[in-house]
């Protein structure tokens, strides 16, 4: 597999291979929380950290796990990491911003089972990234998913205020309107991909 | 709520009830990946074989014998389970008299949507490239996916220059894909017009692969050669 | 409860499954596999059985379980229990079939984190009988697939001209080639999903006005 650069796999990751427009992964929270701009952004902050911590833990568990020829027992031990990384985040928010521990309620736990995340963790072993390169592109997976969430949240909050026919509210308009935002991405298609 | 609830005492051999459980789930389900990895693995391994030696066979169908080694700095070895870090994998076929008749080896690269890997083979006689078979590709239908279809751009690899250097360090000419309609040399590859990212993801593989392989291989090729494989 | 109605109430259970609850037209759930997968009609079937050979397996075990596990710990054991089927179901599909595994990639480890499966868990097989939790995972199973096939043969007819690999419309059919690109998918769900609001809404409206 070729030696893609740090610049090269974050773009790619956050344009032309966005995570949630692309790869299809984080769309139950990205159809879920996409509702308001202001629970988009923290949850958008959120699933960052906890997508840099996954990927930082997988990394470390997966040469481990190599090293004892336990490749079997991988999936159980990202899920755990994962699991733990979102108990951390909850704690830290707690303590740090009580009111924005509140505001995202249920949908904190939820980042468990977040495709999004274990997709980075599943993905970055998959492509044999080392630990520059995964640190890029969970960075990458980040910045995407948090870009895909506001963009979403800013046309569905205006959305609301337009006239539309009542069967279109709710899942499927939001399925609409990923599609078109999806088309726009793939606008971005070869960029950061080398000459 | 006070006083709707009676008050309810956690026994303190909670923590270990809850310990001993997680220990014996896990036990359980560690057991059963186990048991079906066992069972599972060698249809693993033979299917992987199979495809594999459907595309070498693809590629070179007069091989009688197809042989898998890594390369590397240490020099050929036959290969054992996954290539170490550094080691690089590729396939010598043999022909019915047990005489090396070609290479062949993967490599890929970053296309339009995910990773294009081909498998090419090589001839020491022409100190080039004879063929390639697309082996994983997710490109866009219609137009990536051309790579394995367009009888032009196939072309591009029936002769495709790899010669090395004089010290056999590096490739002569790294293979280099243009834009459609420029090939001048015999080491550039004609691009897919419409399809230049996934016609340049060909190239880069094949050139990463061949810059790492070749400089590995050919000191060792008469060995090879000599002894028909058997290592 | 009388035999009869058990087993009435387990065929209710599988109906509900697969229209009232669809997993996919109705309750939106698991949809990362959904649209990621269904390229093509074979693929949305090989998801499908796959998420749905996890979804009986786990539901019956923890089921059959349930008295043991403390309540503390269950969504731990639960995730541990799912996550080894799934890596179960990956095997076996490396096993029998390698065009399925690189079609599906690493969508079958997704599994795990695919939220009917931790749902119907939490919700039903935890606190039911075996049998009961057995048949409705197989009916949100097979409500899966369903909503899954349908995906994935419009995005394979349109997209491609053909249905499991047979071409449908013969040389002349210009495939809408974005129909198996992403913004496909999110397109042809949203359709089918307008499509059942629509039909429940005349279905309201008939019996409520």
């Amino acid at each position: 597999m070729e030696h893609e650069t740090l610049g090269q796999i974050f773009i790619i990751t956050v344009l032309s291979s966005n995570l949630v427009l692309a790869m299809f992964l984080g769309l139950c929270p990205f159809l879920g929380v996409s509702s308001k701009l202001e629970t988009a952004v923290p949850m958008g902050i959120a699933t960052s950290f906890v997508m840099l911590v996954a990927s930082l833990c997988s990394f470390a568990l997966n040469e481990l796990l190599t090293r004892f020829d336990l490749e079997f027992l991988r999936l159980i031990a990202y899920i755990a990491v994962i699991a733990s990384a979102v108990q951390l985040v909850e704690m830290v928010m707690k303590k740090v911003s009580p009111a924005l521990f509140r505001a995202l309620g249920i949908f904190l736990p939820l980042i468990t089972t977040n495709c999004a995340v274990l997709g980075i963790a599943l993905f970055q072993t998959a492509r044999g990234y080392d630990f520059a390169q995964s640190v890029a592109f969970s960075l990458g997976g980040g910045v995407g998913f948090s870009l895909a969430l506001i963009l979403m949240a800013g046309v569905r909050e205006r959305l609301n205020l337009s006239n539309l026919p009542s069967v279109m509210h709710g899942t499927a308009l939001s399925l609409m309107l990923a599609g078109l935002l999806s088309l726009a991405f793939m606008g971005f298609g070869g960029i950061g991909v080398a000459r | 709520m006070s006083g709707e609830q009676p008050v309810h005492v956690v026994p303190p051999v909670n923590s270990l009830r809850m310990v001993r459980t997680l220990m014996l789930v896990t036990a359980l389900c560690g057991g059963l990946i186990v048991a079906v990895w066992q069972v599972t693995q060698p249809a693993i391994a033979a299917n992987k074989k199979v495809v594999l030696e459907r595309s070498v066979r693809a590629l070179i169908p007069d091989a009688a014998r197809i042989v898998e080694f890594d390369a590397s700095d240490k020099g050929v070895t036959a290969s054992k389970g996954d290539p170490a870090a550094g080691a690089v994998r590729f396939y010598a076929a043999y022909d019915k008299e047990g005489k090396l008749d070609a290479i062949a080896a993967e490599g890929g690269a970053r296309g339009y949507s995910d990773t294009v890997r081909v498998l090419y083979g090589y001839r020491r006689d022409c100190e080039c490239i004879f063929g390639i078979q697309v082996t994983q590709m997710k490109e866009t239908p219609g137009i990536g996916d051309k790579i394995i279809t367009d009888p032009a751009f196939l072309k591009n690899f029936e002769r495709l220059d790899v010669s090395l250097t004089p010290d056999m360090k590096s490739l002569f000419n790294a293979v280099k894909t243009v834009k459609h309609g420029t090939k001048q040399f015999g080491w550039e590859i004609d691009a897919i017009a419409g399809a230049t990212i996934t016609s340049k993801a060909v190239g880069r593989g094949i050139n990463d692969s061949a810059q790492r392989l070749l400089p590995l291989l050919l000191p060792k090729l008469e060995a090879l050669q000599q002894n028909g494989g058997a290592q | 409860m009388s035999s009869q109605a058990l087993q009435a109430s387990n065929m209710e259970q599988l109906l509900e499954g697969i229209w009232k609850q669809n997993p996919v037209f109705v309750m939106a759930l698991g949809m990362c596999p959904a649209l990621a997968v269904t390229v093509s009609a074979f693929n949305a079937l090989g998801m499908g059985l796959a998420t749905t050979f996890v979804l009986i397996c786990s539901c019956t075990l923890i089921s059959m379980l349930r008295r043991f596990i403390p309540k503390e710990v269950r969504i731990a054991t639960y995730i541990v229990i799912i996550a080894t089927f799934v890596t179960l179901v990956d095997y076996i599909i490396q096993a029998v079939s390698l065009a399925l595994y690189e079609a599906l990639g690493a969508f079958i480890q997704l599994i795990v984190v695919n939220c009917i499966i931790l749902g119907r868990v939490e919700s039903h097989a935890a606190k039911n009988p075996p049998l009961s939790a057995l048949v409705n995972a197989l009916g949100m199973g097979i409500g899966f697939t369903i909503g899954l096939f349908a995906l994935g043969s419009v995005r394979e007819i349109l997209g491609a001209g053909k249905l499991f690999g047979l071409s449908l419309f013969g040389d002349h059919f210009q495939p809408w080639v974005v129909m198996v690109l992403p913004p496909g998918g999110f397109f042809v769900l949203g359709l089918w999903l307008l499509f059942f609001a629509w039909l429940a809404k005349r279905k309201e409206a008939r019996h409520g006005a």
